[in-house]
């Protein structure tokens, strides 16, 4: 099967992010740059498909030339080969899952294996929409994907439990957390990942209409929870929440 | 213009908590946009659930109807919305940002042409909304340029709407549905059983982390406080990851955010991720046997302890204050 996987790169979860004093983005200089968690998950998820299957993997960002670290860091953890739509301004998820869409068309995949969610803008959109741009069936917080021919079963981390929903390939997947458990890129693969194919496209030579509909207007640090005291005792935490907080 | 389409999501026949607060937010959007506030219930036989979320202060229900849209399942309901949306002119859809409007919104945005905000925290006079980002680090100020503008907002940012003194009228509509649009099969729900209240709903949350050490732990030493609270149980990433508790209990980022008048948090280190999905609750509460837990620093009340030990004596007291 062949499998297209979009990743975005993010500061490290571990990062502490710092809005700039002038509003216009956060501090970049002491952050370390990763495959957003839930894509090298989408890209496990495809590489075990593929594993079991045969097929290909193919790996896209959309960002600037630097954004070529990470998918070499995918390679590295067995991907074929990788497309890099170079484009150095802000996109909206709209204009993403348009770019998407028309790289998608013409490579002509059966799976596209998204994150749900970037942890850097915290949207959980583009997997969505490429779906309905291409007109095919999504399943999002997938935890579990099976085979049978070309349908897939995915199960779905929802409210209130698991949710169960089938369609036919071609279909978009996003991935949640307990979907595996992402591999690391072996030393050989490393080695190996250097001579796999890595296009590089300029965004603006597609021919889709990037124009951003969402803007940030300006970041700010959100308000500061003043730490409270440590009590000494349990009973002492009791009395406090029933007397002075009033909670029980 | 300015009309704004609420999506009133139901679950199991009944409206959750999660509903009212878009039909409040919903009506305040339409109050500062200068338009209607439109419920829209969706389902195979939605009349009469239609008549109940008439009650709360909206200008209209449409009860918008058709046999695909008997379970939730995104491409189908996307399909039926977006005819209505284009069909009623509304400027605004809004739900809020649970399991299927996190599912729904992005894929009607797509089929509409309309930029999305995720998760607003408010919204302001000016045009603009506010959105966390960067697990709640950064609050963005965002503006949707557009005819049509889709939202979502966080459960826990608006309060839930109050019944009215009259209800609205209820017109029913039947959906129009391309097979095209109905590719995906509902299989099952497997369904958390739990007596205790929802997470997003309750008004004390008592969450568990790695320090539990085991399922059976949640079971023996968190349970019993959880019920003699009358609390809803939560939980990091990590004990859910373990295997500890099903998924739908996690708390933070990537997974529910609450903000109960009170949240209990035992054996959890606070780690960003986790902090960005309790951190507005109204008094927080760390048990910890570590003093430097990052925890602490949001705690309103911190107790270094070990949990073994505090957490039934906890339960302890409890018992004694409900008796005295
Ligand atoms: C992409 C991504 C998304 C994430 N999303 C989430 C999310 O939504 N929610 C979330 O919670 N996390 C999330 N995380 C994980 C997060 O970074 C932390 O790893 C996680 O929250 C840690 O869980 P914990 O506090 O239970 O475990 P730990 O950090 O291991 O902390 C356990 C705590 O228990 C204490 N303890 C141990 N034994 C005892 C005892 N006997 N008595 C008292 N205290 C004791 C320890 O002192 C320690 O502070 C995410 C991470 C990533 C990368
Ligand atoms: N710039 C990008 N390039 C490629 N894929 C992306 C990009 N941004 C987002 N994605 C994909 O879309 C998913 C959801 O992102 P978001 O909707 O921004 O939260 C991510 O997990 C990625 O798989």
């Amino acid at each position: 099967m062949k499998i297209l996987v979009p990743i975005k790169r993010v500061p490290d979860p571990a990062t502490t992010i710092r809005v700039l004093p002038d509003g216009s983005g956060i501090a970049t200089d002491n952050v370390k740059w990763v495959i957003n968690p839930f894509d090298e998950i989408a890209i496990e998820e495809a590489l075990r498909i593929k594993e079991k299957q045969g097929g290909e993997v193919v790996l896209i960002t959309i960002g600037q030339s630097t954004w070529q670290e990470q998918l070499r860091t995918g390679l590295a953890m067995g991907a074929d080969r990788a497309i890099l739509i170079k484009n150095d301004a802000a996109l909206d998820s709209l204009a993403l899952a348009r770019i998407l869409a028309k790289v998608i068309g013409d490579e002509n995949p059966e799976l596209v294996l998204l994150g749900k969610q970037a942890i850097d803008d915290d949207s959980n959109q583009v997997g969505q929409m490429l779906a309905e741009m291409l007109g095919w069936p999504q399943a999002t917080f997938a935890s579990k994907v099976e085979f049978a021919d070309k349908k897939v079963t995915v199960t779905r981390e929802v409210d209130g439990g698991l949710e169960t929903i089938a369609f036919n390939l071609p279909a978009v997947v996003t991935t949640d957390l307990r979907l595996n458990e992402p591999r690391y890129a072996s030393l050989p693969g490393i080695m190996k990942a250097r001579k796999k194919e890595l296009k590089e496209i300029p965004a603006d030579s597609l021919g889709v209409d990037l124009a951003p509909k969402l803007k940030i207007k300006t970041l700010a640090a959100p308000p500061k929870r003043q730490a409270g005291r440590k009590v000494g005792s349990v009973q002492e935490l009791v009395q406090v929440l029933h007397t002075e907080a009033k909670v029980i | 213009m300015g009309d704004v389409l609420i999506f009133a999501e139901h679950q199991g026949g009944h409206f959750p908590k999660t509903t009212l607060t878009a039909v409040n937010a919903g009506l305040e959007l339409a109050k500062k946009r200068g338009g209607n506030a439109i419920a829209v219930v969706a389902g195979d036989a939605p009349e009469a659930l239609a008549g109940e979320i008439a009650k709360y202060g909206v200008s209209k229900v449409i009860a918008l109807a058709h046999a695909n849209l008997k379970n939730y399942v995104a491409d189908a309901h996307a399909a039926a919305l977006a005819a209505l949306v284009k069909k009623a002119g509304a400027e605004f859809v809004l739900a809020t940002a649970t399991a299927v409007g996190k599912d729904l919104a992005p894929r009607l945005a797509a089929r509409l042409g309309a930029p999305m905000a995720s998760e607003i925290t408010a919204i302001n006079d000016d045009g603009t909304y506010i959105r966390p980002m960067y697990a709640g680090n950064a609050m963005a100020t965002i503006e949707l340029d557009g005819p049509v503008k889709v939202i979502t907002v966080r459960g826990t940012a608006f309060d839930a709407a109050k019944p009215a003194d009259s209800a609205a009228s209820v017109e029913k509509a039947d959906a129009e549905i391309d097979p095209s649009a109905a590719k995906t099969e509902f299989v099952s729900f497997n369904q958390t059983k739990s007596d205790r209240p929802q997470l997003t709903e309750a008004r004390i949350v008592v969450s568990g982390g790695r320090g539990l050490k085991s399922g059976d732990n949640f079971k023996t030493v968190l349970e019993p406080l959880v019920d003699e609270m009358g609390a809803a149980m939560g939980a990091s990433r990590a004990a859910v990851d373990a295997g500890f508790v099903p998924n739908d209990l996690q708390v933070g980022q990537t997974g529910k955010v609450v903000a109960p008048e009170l949240y209990v948090a035992v054996g959890i280190s606070g780690a960003i991720q986790h902090l960005a999905g309790m951190k507005d609750s109204k008094i927080i509460v760390a048990i910890n046997k570590d003093e430097e837990a990052p925890i602490f620093n949001v705690a309103d009340y911190g107790l270094v302890a070990d949990l073994f030990k505090a957490v039934p004596e906890m339960a302890e007291e409890m018992k004694k204050l409900k008796h005295s």
